[in-house]
C-alpha cells in the first residue's frame, strides 16, 4: 500500500539576475543546506537525492553528475528529471513517488537554474522547444505566446489595460515582503502602463524576469515525518496534464486557453471534493510567467467564471489580504529561476500552511489547504494539493 | 517491495548508424505502436489503459529544450501525464516502477530514444563535464575513458588482448541478434589493426554512433496478469552516484557501481551473483568497461575482470553469459542502451530471445550508466 508523504524541510537561495559569487554546484548546495537545516537533518539522513534543471538554459548536459559535490548525492541513489518549465514540479512529484513507493524514506529534491551561464539569452533556448520543421522558424518564445494570451483575454472581456497593471503591482507589493524574491520594485499602476511594449499588449513590466536561484525540499514518509518535524505539510494529490504541441496552432478554435490547466483542475477538484475552489482552497501559488497570465489562467483553473477574473483582481480578491490570495510570494513575474520556479510554488505554498511565510504570510485566515501549479512546455501543467492535516 | 510490478510488453527498433527518412517522433511511434498492439492498451483516462508515460532522453543530444516533446504527440501526452528522466533507460524503468508502487498509476509506458547521427556527440559529452576546471581541457567521455582504461590496465595488469576479446565476443553474440546494428566476424588482429581513437582505445573498442528507440509497458501485479501469462517481475533496483572530478576517485575502481549493485542485490535477496544470476546485460561503451563493471557488480574480485573473461564464464555457453545481445559495443545509442538491456533481459526470461537465448534463464541482471567514466550506475534485477 502506498505511503503518505510530507514536506519536512524547505530551502531556497536568494534569486537574482546573476550569482557571480558561486558555481552551479555551490548554488545548489546553498538551497540543499537550507532545506536540511530547516528539517534539522544532515546529508547522512538522506536516502536519495534528486536534481533537476533545464539543460539548454545553462548549456550543461547531465547537471546532476557535474554538481554531485553540491547536491550531496555522492554514493547515494538519485536521478535527474527535466520536463521544461514544469521541472520544479516534476522534482516534487518524483520525490513523492520515491518515498511513497516504500523504497526510500527520506529524499532530498533540488531544482535550480543559473541562467546567466547561457549568457542570459533564455529566448534562444525556449525557441528550440518548437518543432524544428513546423514551428521553429517563426517561434518567438514565451513573450509572443503570452502576448496572445493577454490580447485574447482583453479582446474577449473588453477589460482594458488596467487589470494587468493591478495584478503586476499586487505581485510587486508581495515580492517586497519576500526576502528571496528577485525583483523588488516599488511600482504604481502608471509605472506598469507606461513601461516599454514588448509585443502588444504585453509590456516589459508584465513579463517575468530571468533569474538564477535554487530551491530544495526534504520529503519523508509518514513515520519519519512525524519524528522529524512538528509541522509536516502533507501531500494530498497531484495531477499532471499535457497538451501536445501541434494542437494549439492548428486548432480551429482560436482561444488560447490552456485546456491542460482546465483538465488538471477539473480532475484535482473532482477527486478531492473541491466544489467551490475559492472557498475550499486557502492559498493558490500559480506559475504565471506574465501578469496577464495570472488573470486569464484564473479562469482556466476554474477559480471563477469566464470573464470574471479581471473583476476579482480589480476588487483586490487576490491580494495578500484578500479573500483568495494568489501568489503571496510575489509569483513568477517577480522571480523566475525557471527550473526551480515550479518547486518554489510548492515551497511557498508549504510555508503558508506552516505559517512560516513571515512578512508575506496571508492574513485573513490560517491556511489549511494550498494548491501549487506548474506551467511549461507547449502547454504542460502540474497541480499539487497540499494540506495541513493528514486526513 | 511489498507489491510486485511486472514488465508486460517490450519493443525495440533495429539499431542503425543513421536512420534516414524518419524523424525522432516517427522512430518513437514505431516502438510505442508495437507495445500497444501487443497488449491492446490505449491511452485512455478511465483506468482501463496506460495511465502515465515516462520518457528517457537528453535535451542537448536531441537539440531541443524539453526533448520529451518529441514523444508527446506519439506517446499519448494529450491531457495525460508524461515525465522525462534525463538519464539512462534503466533509471527510467526504475522510475516507472516507483510511479506504480507509489499508488498513483497502475500501468506505465516507458520509452527511450535517441538519434546520435543528428548530433555532434563529442560536443555534448564535452558539455557534460565540469564547466570551470574540465571543459577548457577539451575533455570528452572518450578521452576520459582512455584515462580510465590506462589506469585500470596499469593497476590490475589487464591486457589489451583481454579488452579485444570482449569486442570479439560481443560481435559474435550480436550475429544472433536481428536488432543489432552491424555485427562483424572479428579476430583479435582486426581489433588491434583498427585505428586508435584515444590511446589505448581503438575504433573497435568503442561503441559506434547509433540511432534507435525502445518501449516497455509496466503494470501492477493484478493488472499485469491480464495482459500476459509471463510477466517479468522487477525484483530489485539500485542507483548510485560517484564524484564528478576524475582526480577525486581511483578510476580503476568503481565504488558507485558497487553501491548500486549492493542496493539491488539486497532488495532481490541475491548473495552470490554469479550463481544466482543466469544472464547479465550490461552497458559498456568501451571494451575495458565490461571487465571493470564485472568487478563492480561483484561477479569477481577487484582486478579479476580479465580472469573472469578468460575462464569463459561470461561467454554464451558459460555459467553467466554477459550480453548475449552483443551490447552497446555493436551499437546502441547511450541512454537508450539501458532500456535495450531491459528489453533484452525480458526476452531472455520469457524464452523469446531466439538464436541468442540462454537456456532456462530465470533471473537476469541489467545495468545502465550515465556520466563520465561511469560516474552513475543503475542496476536492476529481473525474474520470472
Amino acid at each position: 500500500m502506498a505511503r503518505k508523504v510530507a514536506i519536512v524541510g524547505i530551502g531556497q537561495t536568494e534569486h537574482k539576475t546573476r550569482h557571480p559569487e558561486c558555481s552551479h554546484a555551490e548554488l545548489i548546495n546553498e538551497a540543499a543546506r537550507r532545506a536540511l537545516e530547516d528539517a534539522q537533518l544532515t546529508i547522512k539522513d538522506i536516502d536519495a537525492v534528486l536534481n533537476g534543471n533545464m539543460d539548454l538554459f545553462e548549456g550543461h548536459n547531465l547537471l546532476d553528475t557535474i554538481t554531485v559535490d553540491g547536491s550531496g548525492a555522492y554514493l547515494k541513489p538519485g536521478r535527474k528529471m527535466n520536463t521544461g518549465g514544469t521541472t520544479g514540479g516534476t522534482m516534487v512529484t518524483s520525490a513523492w513517488y520515491h518515498v511513497a513507493s516504500g523504497i526510500y524514506d527520506v529524499v532530498l529534491t533540488i531544482a535550480s537554474e543559473k541562467q546567466e551561464e547561457s549568457g542570459g539569452n533564455t529566448t534562444s533556448a525556449i525557441i528550440t522547444c518548437a518543432d524544428p520543421l513546423a514551428y521553429r522558424p517563426f517561434s518567438t518564445g514565451a513573450v509572443g505566446a503570452l502576448a496572445m494570451v493577454a490580447a485574447r483575454y482583453m479582446h474577449d472581456t473588453g477589460c482594458g489595460e488596467e487589470p494587468g497593471a493591478i495584478a503586476r503591482v499586487k505581485a510587486a507589493d508581495n515580492a517586497l515582503k519576500n526576502p528571496y524574491a528577485h525583483l523588488k520594485l516599488h511600482l504604481t499602476l502608471e509605472d506598469v502602463l507606461e513601461s516599454r511594449m514588448l509585443i502588444y499588449p504585453l509590456r516589459l513590466l508584465h513579463m517575468c524576469p530571468q533569474s538564477s536561484g535554487a530551491c530544495a525540499l526534504v520529503l519523508a514518509s509518514e513515520e519519519k515525518a512525524k519524528k522529524i518535524t512538528k509541522k509536516p505539510v502533507w501531500f494530498k494529490d497531484h495531477v499532471i496534464s499535457h497538451q501536445e504541441c501541434f494542437k494549439r496552432p492548428l486548432s480551429p478554435d482560436p482561444t488560447p486557453s490552456m485546456i491542460s490547466q482546465t483538465d488538471a483542475a477539473r480532475k484535482l477538484y473532482q477527486r478531492n471534493g473541491v466544489t467551490q475552489p475559492r472557498r475550499d482552497i486557502d492559498v493558490f501559488e500559480m506559475y504565471e510567467p506574465a501578469a496577464w497570465a495570472e488573470i486569464a489562467w484564473m479562469e482556466d483553473f476554474l477559480l471563477c467564471e469566464r470573464g470574471e477574473a479581471w473583476k476579482l483582481v480589480e476588487r483586490g480578491v487576490t491580494a495578500l489580504d484578500g479573500e483568495f490570495p494568489i501568489n503571496p510570494s510575489g509569483g513568477v513575474v517577480s522571480t523566475n529561476s525557471i527550473g526551480a520556479t515550479a518547486m518554489v510554488r510548492v515551497a511557498e505554498a508549504a510555508l503558508q500552511i506552516r505559517g512560516d511565510a513571515g512578512a508575506h504570510q496571508v492574513t485573513r485566515k490560517e491556511p489549511k489547504t494550498a494548491v501549487a501549479t506548474a506551467f511549461g512546455g507547449c502547454n504542460w501543467t502540474i497541480m499539487t494539493l497540499l494540506s495541513k492535516n493528514l486526513d | 517491495m511489498d507489491e510486485k510490478v511486472g514488465i508486460i510488453a517490450v519493443a525495440q527498433t533495429k539499431y542503425e548508424e543513421c536512420k534516414e527518412g524518419v524523424d525522432l517522433s516517427e522512430m518513437i511511434y514505431e516502438v510505442v505502436k508495437e507495445v500497444q498492439e501487443k497488449t491492446g492498451l490505449k491511452f485512455t483516462e478511465d483506468g482501463t489503459g496506460i495511465d502515465s508515460t515516462v520518457t528517457c532522453s537528453q535535451d542537448l543530444w536531441d537539440g531541443r529544450t524539453i526533448s520529451g516533446e518529441w514523444a508527446a504527440d506519439v506517446a499519448g501526452a494529450h491531457l495525460r501525464p508524461e515525465e522525462k528522466v534525463a538519464g539512462d533507460g534503466v533509471s527510467g524503468v526504475a522510475y516507472a516502477l516507483m510511479q506504480i508502487l507509489s499508488g498513483h498509476y497502475d500501468i506505465v509506458l516507458v520509452t527511450a530514444y535517441r538519434r546520435e547521427s543528428i548530433t555532434n556527440g563529442r560536443l555534448v559529452e564535452w558539455m557534460s563535464v565540469d564547466p570551470i576546471f574540465h571543459r577548457m581541457l577539451g575533455l570528452d567521455f572518450r578521452s576520459a575513458a582512455a584515462l580510465q582504461a590506462r589506469r585500470y590496465m596499469y593497476k590490475y595488469g589487464i591486457t589489451p588482448e583481454q579488452c579485444a576479446k570482449v569486442v570479439v565476443k560481443s560481435h559474435k553474440n550480436a550475429k544472433n541478434n536481428p536488432y543489432a546494428q552491424a555485427p562483424k566476424d572479428l579476430s583479435l588482429e582486426d581489433v588491434f589493426s583498427s585505428p586508435i581513437l584515444s590511446s589505448p582505445i581503438r575504433a573497435l573498442d568503442a561503441k559506434p554512433v547509433s540511432d534507435g528507440a525502445c518501449a516497455l509497458i509496466l503494470a501492477r501485479e493484478e493488472k499485469a496478469k491480464k495482459f500476459t501469462d509471463k510477466p517479468v517481475w522487477i525484483k530489485g533496483i539500485g542507483d548510485c552516484y560517484d564524484v564528478h572530478f576524475l582526480g577525486d576517485r581511483d578510476l580503476a575502481d568503481c565504488d558507485s557501481l558497487m553501491g548500486a549493485a549492493k542496493q539491488a542485490y539486497r532488495m532481490a535477496g541475491i548473495e552470490n551473483p554469479v550463481k544466482e544470476i543466469d544472464v547479465a546485460e550490461i552497458s559498456e561503451e568501451y571494451s575495458y568497461q565490461e571487465l571493470l563493471w564485472s568487478e563492480g557488480l561483484g561477479f569477481c574480485g577487484r582486478g579479476e575482470g580479465g580472469k573472469l573473461l578468460d575462464q569463459g564464464i561470461t561467454k554464451m555457453t558459460g555459467e553467466m553469459p554477459i550480453n548475449p545481445s552483443g551490447g552497446s559495443l555493436v551499437g546502441n545509442p547511450s541512454t537508450v542502451a539501458g532500456a535495450a538491456r531491459v528489453v533484452e533481459a525480458v526476452l531472455q526470461l520469457k524464452g523469446e530471445a531466439g538464436a541468442r537465448q540462454v537456456p532456462n534463464a530465470k533471473t537476469a541482471l541489467v545495468h545502465g550508466i550515465d556520466g563520465v567514466c561511469g560516474q552513475v550506475h543503475h542496476v536492476m534485477i529481473l525474474g520470472i
